[in-house]
This record gives structure tokens, C-alpha cells and sequence, in this order.
């Protein structure tokens, strides 16, 4: 395959430490050939933001199980913006009402997986929708 | 009569077996059918009455007629004065003892008004900053009569200090306060992950506090061992009985160390499992637990008291097997995972609601799943004979064999040195998310059911009304916290956190400094930035 590989930050914003969902897509991704980052737990937007400017990756998986996802993504895509790197592709999982998703993807955040959501999904919207950065 | 070999080679093999893979939820392969051939140990050794070592049966000579299983609900969210009222309400439901969540921030030490805690504050459970927020958190609730669970780790001598210093302030001796702390630190870096420091002083501080209440709150479970969140992170079965026991092993070696006799402490250690689906492996799961407890204190640590050797323990449904979906379904999961902890002879249930898949639940959901331990204890009849399932072939099977694998793994921990160097090492970690792939993958090939999730999904689900926390309740305690901070006396304060550093350096017991620190209204996050200075913070090593 001629064509870069895309780099993924699987990333664990906050202070809980539910990382069994982040830990599988993780490794789904990477089963699914992508090249990936995983922060670890307990990262602020600010880690994140860096990491991802950093690691010049063209999606963030964000994932989210403590309820604090209405602060903490908004964050995360300001925080990308003020880096000049709004064009990284930001998704997300977790326990996350319908109307809290709506409200996200109006914020920026490409898409949303709640529970039940299965690894060959996640890997399949990645391959279709994120690209390459420039 | 046929031999089972004979039998499974010509009767089950004429008749038909559908196109299935027959293993437990954690892929434990199953037999069709067993006989007494598959459990060939004696009664006496294996088993023996209840009350009776190895304790297999039942720690307690008449369980269930002697006495019901505590139902202890755990909650907390919002403010101390909205969790107090929750208490207040499950009490007069029937609930005989409470157990408290605490939200994010205090459970990684952090106050309410910290940057970190923002978006948090009273979201997964209530806020604790200081003393005044455990005032108003067990307000008119008479600390002498009833016992508290706490859930906290990291934080819990803070948390343990607080409840001490409310006591005292009601007027209730220390030796007449009881309860259980989670304080299960080896568990934070294997599966919960809440932790400060790295394992190593995180351990200390544990075994401080083991020694601090053998000494001074003798009612007191200083620590709960916790296989419940080893299970939600995706183990088996048998990996949580394992990593749990090993976790149990290392804290009674370093009390040992610092010079306790282990009948001195042993009998205040419990432990906590979880409740998952399969209902026969979570039975037999339970009892060969308590087995393998019993003989390891006996034949490894030598405990002569029957007490030391008791596995008492209290055990919640499994979280992480309740669906988004469908969510009324999990009022019926719950149910049955429930009976298999009161078949398996637990002292304390906690009986997850249907939405909290969705969110912290609501008062109505909570009643629902606290009758349904009544329903179990006063309707089913369950409670009338001790272990009911002991003695069938299946049960009996599978207990010797959970317990078997349980202990080679036990064995293989020995080898590296024991929990401490293995959790250094990320080897339960590693095990764990194999583990939780293993059963991702088995039900996304459709190996494994998930009821209204892989399999009898609809298109439109019913909306459930789920509790709603109000973003205005972390304004009000970031203000209370910041108001309370400018009014304090400052110079007792200063001196009593210089008292919990000196400590942490001297490797004098930190249990008194810090309650002295409570005392002068320090706060969680103050001591915990103590633990941050003196011994280091840990950072998650990300392994996949």
C-alpha cells in the first residue's frame, strides 16, 4: 500500500477510569490497519490537543464514560482550533444521550457511538470518513 | 448404567446438538452433563457444613435463617444535602445499611473548585471537599446503628479520617462506628484505575490504615477486595476470583510485615464481587472462593482464628452486563444475577437499576431493584435451606475447577513476586483487555448474545426518564468550597498538613495526622496534593 497509513489518537479525557471501550477500539483500529496512539486515562483537552499536534494524527476517538462529555469534547475541538488543526477529524463514544450527540455534532464532533456500537463500525466510519490532513 | 465417557460417546452423540459453542460468558467450555464422577472430592474436604471450614457452604453455621443478606444500595450525586435525602428515603424503604458514591474529583482528590473537576463536580456522585460536606452528607443519620460502605480508593484515608471526625463530633465512639472503606488500591491499577501515587506508597497508606483500625475502630473493614471492578473491565470469571484473592494475599503479607498478628486483622477483611449473567459459574464462582480464602489463610498464613479464615463478602450485579437498550430487560438481568449472589451465599447485595446504563438512577428505578431483593428474600423461598445447589454435579464441577484455574494463576503471581511486582509489570492488566476483546469479538461474531443489542433488536426503543443533574449544582459547591477556604483559621490548618507530610516521610501511620488535618477543615484535594509531593503521581502506562 503506497498510501499513508492514517494515524489515529485514541484519547481518555477525564478523571474516570472506564478504559475496557477505548482499550478495544484501540486495538480494533489497529487490527484494522490504522496506526494508533492511545494517551492512556486521566488526560486533559490541553494533553489531547497537544498530543494530537504533536503526533500529527488525522482523527481523535474520544471516549467519554462519566458524564462530563458535554464539557469535555466542546473543549477538546476549541483547543484543536486554537492550534490551527480544526481540520483533524474528532469522534466519540460513551454513554452520551441522544440529545447531548445532536448537540455535539453541532459543536464539531464528527460523529458519535453510544453502547452497542460495534468495533467493525467504528473501523468501517473511519476508513470512510477521515481523510488524510494536508 | 453407563460411564460419562461412555455415555457422551454413544447416548448424547445419537441424539442431535444444535450448531452452538456451550461456554460460559467467559468462555469457560461446559460439559452437557455432569456426574458424580466430575466431583470426586469428600464432603468433609471440600465442602463440610456451613459455618464449617473450608466454608464452601456458607460462612455462617444458619445463613440465611439466621439472618438476610444486608441490602445496601449504593447512591450519591449532586450536593451532600441531595445524597443525605436519598439515604433518608432508602432507609425508610427498608434498606438496612448505606453505601456512598462519591463523585470523580474526590475520588481522585481532587476539591470541587480544582480546574481538573471541572465539568465533574457531582456528576457520578456527590462532592466531598471537606468536613463540612460529611456533616451535611450524614446529617440525622445515627452513625452507632447504622453501618456505611464507602466506595473510594485513592482518596479513602481522607474519606475514612472525615467519617471519624462526623462520629466524634455526634458523640459516637470509634469502636461503636462500623462499616466497610473500598481502600482496595492493587485493584485501582489492575481494573478502576483511580489512583495518585504509584503502587508502591499507595500500598502503604493502605496498610496503615489496616493497622489504624485494628487498633482504633475495630468495627471497622478497612479494606474491601474487590474483584467487581477486575469483572467490569472485561475478566473472566475466573480471572476475578484470581487477581482478587492475590490482591487479599498481598495486603494480609505487608500487615504481616508490620508486625500484626493476622488474627488480629484478618477477620475485618471483605471482600466484593460482582454478579454477572451466567448464572451457574457466578454460583460456583462465590463458593470457590470462599474455599480458596480458607486455605490460604490457614495453610499460608497460618490464621488459627476461624474469623481470619471467613470470606465474607458483598457482591453487586454486574454493570457492565446491562444494555442501553431495551432497558426495562435489565430489571429481569438483574433479578437473576442477584439470585445467583444469594445462592452463592453473599452477606451484602447491591441491585443495579435498569438505567444506569443511561445515567445515575432514578428514585423509582432504585426502588424497583431494592424489591427486588425483597422479592428474592421474602417470596422465592430460597432462603430456607442453606446452599440450596450444593451437592449438584454441575455446581460442584464447576466450583473445583473455577478454583483450580483460580490458583494457577495464584501460582503464576507467587512466581513473579507477588501482586505488587505484577501489577508493576501490567501482567492482570494485560490479561484483562485480552480478555474483553476475547468477548467483544465473540459478540460481534454473534458467539455471544446481548438480548436487544446482537440479537431481538428494535428500531425504536422506549424512552426511559433518566435523573438529570443539574449543571448549577457545581457552581453552588465550587462557591461553598471557595467561601469555606478564605474563612478558615489558617495557621492549625498549615500546621496539621505539615503533621501529615512529616508523616508520609517518617512512615509514622498517617491515620492520626490526617485525621487531626479533617479536623482543621483541611481538604480532600489539600492532602491528596501532600501525597502528590511526598510520593509522586502516577500515570496510566496506555497499554492496549
Amino acid at each position: 500500500m503506497d498510501e499513508k497509513r492514517l494515524r489515529i489518537l485514541v484519547a481518555k479525557p477525564g478523571l474516570d477510569g472506564h478504559d475496557r471501550g477505548a482499550k478495544i477500539i484501540a486495538r480494533a483500529l489497529r487490527d484494522g490497519g490504522f496506526e494508533v496512539i492511545y494517551t492512556g486515562l486521566h488526560q486533559t483537552p490541553e494533553m489531547i490537543a497537544e498530543a494530537a499536534v504533536q503526533e500529527d494524527v488525522d482523527a481523535i476517538g474520544l471516549s467519554v464514560l462519566s458524564g462530563a462529555h458535554m464539557t469535555l469534547f466542546p473543549e477538546v475541538i476549541r483547543l484543536l482550533k486554537e492550534r490551527g488543526a480544526d481540520d483533524i477529524a474528532v469522534f466519540g463514544g460513551g454513554i452520551i444521550p441522544d440529545e447531548d450527540a445532536a448537540k455535539l455534532k453541532r459543536a464539531g464532533v464528527r460523529e458519535i457511538f453510544t453502547p452497542g456500537a460495534s468495533t467493525e463500525d467504528i473501523v468501517k466510519w473511519v476508513g470512510e470518513n477521515v481523510s488524510p490532513r494536508e | 448404567m453407563s460411564s460419562k465417557k461412555a455415555w457422551l460417546e454413544t447416548t448424547y452423540k445419537q441424539a442431535s446438538e444444535r450448531p452452538a459453542r456451550f461456554s460460559t460468558v467467559s468462555d469457560m467450555e461446559i460439559d452437557p452433563l455432569y456426574t458424580p464422577e466430575d466431583a470426586p472430592g469428600s464432603y468433609g474436604e471440600a465442602l463440610a457444613n456451613p459455618g464449617e471450614y473450608p466454608y464452601t457452604r456458607g460462612v455462617y453455621g444458619s445463613m440465611y435463617r439466621g439472618r438476610l443478606w444486608t441490602m445496601r444500595q449504593f447512591a450519591g450525586f449532586g450536593l451532600a444535602e441531595d445524597t443525605n435525602a436519598r439515604f433518608h428515603y432508602l432507609l425508610k424503604q427498608g434498606q438496612d445499611g448505606l453505601s456512598t458514591a462519591f463523585d470523580m474529583p474526590t475520588l481522585m482528590g481532587y476539591d470541587a473548585d480544582h480546574e481538573r473537576a471541572l465539568g465533574e463536580v457531582g456528576r457520578e456522585g456527590v462532592s466531598v471537599t471537606s468536613i463540612h460536606d460529611m456533616m451535611r452528607l450524614f446529617d440525622k443519620i445515627p452513625l452507632d446503628k447504622v453501618t456505611t460502605s464507602m466506595t473510594v480508593n485513592c482518596s479513602a484515608s481522607i474519606l475514612l479520617a472525615m467519617y471519624l471526625v462526623v462520629a466524634e463530633r455526634n458523640g459516637v465512639p470509634w469502636d461503636r462506628v462500623g462499616g466497610t472503606i473500598q481502600n482496595d488500591m492493587l485493584k485501582e491499577y489492575i481494573a478502576q484505575k483511580e489512583w495518585i501515587c504509584p503502587p508502591s506508597p499507595a500500598l502503604r497508606i493502605v496498610t496503615d490504615m489496616i493497622e489504624f483500625c485494628a487498633k482504633k475502630v475495630p468495627r471497622w473493614h478497612a479494606v474491601s477486595i474487590s474483584g467487581y471492578h477486575i469483572r467490569e473491565a472485561g475478566s473472566t470469571a475466573v480471572q476475578e476470583l484470581a487477581f482478587t484473592i492475590a490482591d487479599g494475599l498481598c495486603y494480609v503479607e505487608e500487615a504481616v510485615k508490620r508486625g500484626l498478628d493476622v488474627d488480629a486483622f484478618a477477620q475485618r477483611l471483605s471482600f466484593f464481587w460482582n454478579l454477572h449473567n451466567d448464572f451457574l459459574e457466578e454460583v460456583a464462582k462465590l463458593r470457590a472462593g470462599r474455599r480458596m480464602w480458607a486455605r490460604l489463610m490457614k495453610e499460608r498464613f497460618g490464621a488459627k482464628s476461624p474469623r481470619s479464615m471467613m470470606l465474607r463478602t458483598h457482591a453487586q450485579t454486574a454493570g457492565a452486563s446491562l444494555t442501553a437498550q431495551q432497558p426495562i430487560n435489565n430489571v429481569v438481568r438483574v433479578a437473576i444475577q442477584a439470585l445467583a449472589g444469594v445462592l452463592g451465599g453473599v452477606q451484602s447485595l447491591h441491585t443495579n437499576s435498569m438505567d444506569e446504563t443511561l445515567a445515575l438512577p432514578t428514585e423509582q428505578a432504585v426502588t424497583v431493584a431494592l424489591r427486588t431483593q425483597q422479592i428474592i428474600a421474602e417470596e422465592t423461598g430460597v432462603t430456607n435451606t442453606i446452599d440450596p445447589l450444593g451437592g449438584s454435579y454441575a455446581i460442584e464441577a464447576l466450583t473445583d475447577r473455577i478454583e483450580a484455574e483460580a490458583m494457577e494463576y495464584v501460582r503464576k503471581i507467587d512466581e513473579m513476586g507477588g501482586m505488587l511486582k505484577a501489577v508493576e509489570t501490567g501482567y492482570p492488566q494485560r490479561e484483562i483487555a485480552e480478555a474483553a476483546f476475547h468477548y467483544q469479538r465473540q459478540l460481534e461474531k454473534g458467539e455471544k448474545t446481548i438480548v436487544g443489542v446482537n440479537r431481538y433488536s428494535v428500531p425504536e426503543e422506549i424512552p426511559i426518564d433518566t435523573l438529570k443533574i443539574d449543571p448549577a449544582i457545581e457552581e453552588r459547591q465550587v462557591h461553598r468550597v471557595r467561601k469555606m477556604k478564605r474563612d478558615r483559621e489558617s495557621a492549625s490548618l498549615k500546621e496539621a498538613l505539615a503533621r501529615v507530610s512529616a508523616a508520609c516521610r517518617s512512615g509514622e501511620n498517617l491515620m492520626e495526622p490526617i485525621c487531626e488535618a479533617v479536623r482543621c477543615e483541611a481538604t480532600v484535594g489539600e492532602i491528596c496534593d501532600i501525597f502528590r509531593a511526598e510520593f509522586g503521581v502516577y500515570t496510566d502506562p496506555g497499554w492496549i
